[in-house]
């Protein structure tokens, strides 16, 4: 719980090798060093991941775009995820 | 997965999205090789083929629809005299590039090239774990060419190229053969389902999986998980139980679709006949008009009925299959894929008369060089009886 927990404390940006392609469920995202597609579920999460890299911390960026409370452990595992698959990289500044 | 949509992702892919997920664009039906079950019946070049300058501007359309990346293939698409021009301009234009290639201009040099570059993927054809049973498919000569190919590629660093094989009733036997090659290489195995499109409807009732081989394939698969890829092309398969990694749907025209050398745009790749023709990228409105509005991918992207299979207790998983597969095998597009897992095809298949399935609508063969002859191998089986990226990740 604790390294999910630092997910969303963490500073992130999308990875410059990944694509996002914005569609009517949410988004698709390509990247181009792993050639791996993923999909965004949902256009939140799209409004949170293209917020990441002007936000200190993941967690902020959900709260500047909307994303309820109780929401916000989905949004955690969503982000986590993407981190796993180099979908998004951490940023130190 | 965030849990705000109640709507299946696969249900949203059924209906269609804005661009392609994965579009095939042949680019020359040439070829130097004359493989028995090509699905595009390559060999001669078509004159009315597109110009360096008309398959740029198809590039420029691309880019504005954000289409990631295009598979490129052929025909051997590296015998354009404008291909690697065309590479460049795809990756100067943010579209990656995959292309499908025998091999045979895979030099060093080339490799070298290929392999400093991220925005380029290769795929080398292999039919066969063995010179015997490869080239009994593709040629005298090819698999050496092929072993080549792949040689120069992991020589220059190429990691994880992609080994592409068509299963055939006698290679299935070597799958764990052709992972090993792929290991030996660093490249990423990738098996595809035979079809009888084009000249694959000539050797289908020869080279198709015996239903116990349709086992063997989907417990293989089962077993390497996401490390092999698929072109979600077994789909038929997750009728035999869990569901294969992929999206497990029929994606033509919804998904995917294919651009051929003369900008004809079909369904899918192994769909090249008239009834599957949406259009053309050299009519008003270039491809995005036909993907977006053409009648045939309209109707394609309308809920399925699934006919005669709606009653059967696997629809849910195959959805009745391959509809390029039923097509030329002369079976109804709403009933059971020609190799049902669960035999429901059978009697079907048995009824269609001889030469009453339908034809593709070009046949580009040599007349010359006559396709590879299949020559039985020494036998090794007789168990006879009927029976497809990307690396997919939800976030």
């Amino acid at each position: 719980m604790t390294v999910a927990l630092a997910v969303l404390d963490r500073a992130w940006a999308l990875s410059p090798q990944v694509s996002v392609r914005p569609e009517r469920f949410g988004a698709l995202l390509y990247h181009f060093g792993t050639r791996r597609l993923s999909f965004l579920k949902d256009p939140l999460l799209l409004t949170v991941v293209q917020s990441l890299s002007d936000a200190p911390s993941a967690r902020v960026a959900c709260e500047r775009a909307g994303v309820a409370e109780t929401a916000l452990p989905a949004y955690e595992k969503a982000l986590a995820r993407l981190a796993d698959t180099d979908m998004l990289q951490e940023r130190t500044s | 997965m965030t849990a705000t949509t109640s709507v299946p992702l696969v249900e949203h892919f059924a209906e269609g999205l804005d661009a392609p997920i994965c579009l095939t664009w042949e680019l020359t039906y040439a070829c130097n090789l004359a493989c028995a079950h090509c699905l595009s019946s390559s060999g001669r070049r078509d004159p009315r083929e597109l110009s360096t300058a008309e398959a740029k501007a198809v590039i420029d359309e691309l880019e504005r629809m954000q289409v990631f990346y295009v598979n490129i293939g052929g025909g051997e698409p590296t015998i354009r005299s404008d291909f690697w021009e065309l590479l460049d301009y795809a990756v100067d234009h943010h579209v990656g590039v995959k292309f499908s290639t025998n091999g045979s201009r895979i030099t060093a040099e080339t490799a070298a090239l290929l392999a400093g570059n991220d925005y380029v993927d290769v795929q080398i054809s292999l039919d066969g774990a063995t010179a015997e049973v490869n080239d009994a498919v593709r040629g005298e000569g090819s698999y050496a060419t092929a072993i080549q190919a792949m040689e120069h590629l992991a020589h220059a660093g190429f990691e994880g190229f992609k080994l592409s094989v068509v299963c055939t009733r006698e290679n299935i036997g070597q799958l764990d053969e052709f992972k090993a090659i792929a290991d030996r290489y660093g490249a990423q195995l990738r098996l595809t389902r035979l079809r009888p499109s084009g000249r694959g409807a000539d050797v289908w009732d020869e080279l198709h999986p015996t239903a116990v081989q349709q086992r063997e394939i989907y417990d293989w698969l089962m077993a390497h998980g996401e490390n092999v890829l698929t072109g979600d092309s077994f789909f038929h398969l997750a009728a035999f139980g869990e569901a294969l990694p992929g999206l497990n749907l029929c994606g033509a025209g919804r998904v995917v679709c294919l651009i051929d050398p003369v900008g004809d745009v079909y369904a899918c790749p192994v769909a090249i006949h008239d009834e599957f023709l949406a259009g053309n990228v050299r009519e008003e409105g270039g491809f995005q008009k036909v993907w977006r509005e053409s009648e045939l991918f309209e109707t394609l992207r309308e809920p399925q009925s699934g006919g005669a299979c709606a009653s059967c207790s696997a629809y849910d998983a195959c959805r009745g299959g391959c509809m390029a597969a039923k097509f030329f095998t002369g079976l109804p597009l709403d009933g059971p894929d020609p190799e049902c897992v669960k035999g429901n095809a059978d009697l079907l298949l048995a009824n269609v008369a001889d030469g009453s399935a339908p034809k593709p609508s070009g046949d580009h063969s040599r007349p010359g060089a006559v396709p590879v002859t299949l020559m039985r191998r020494p036998d090794r089986s007789c168990d006879e009886n009927p029976l497809a990226g990307i690396a997919l990740g939800a976030s």
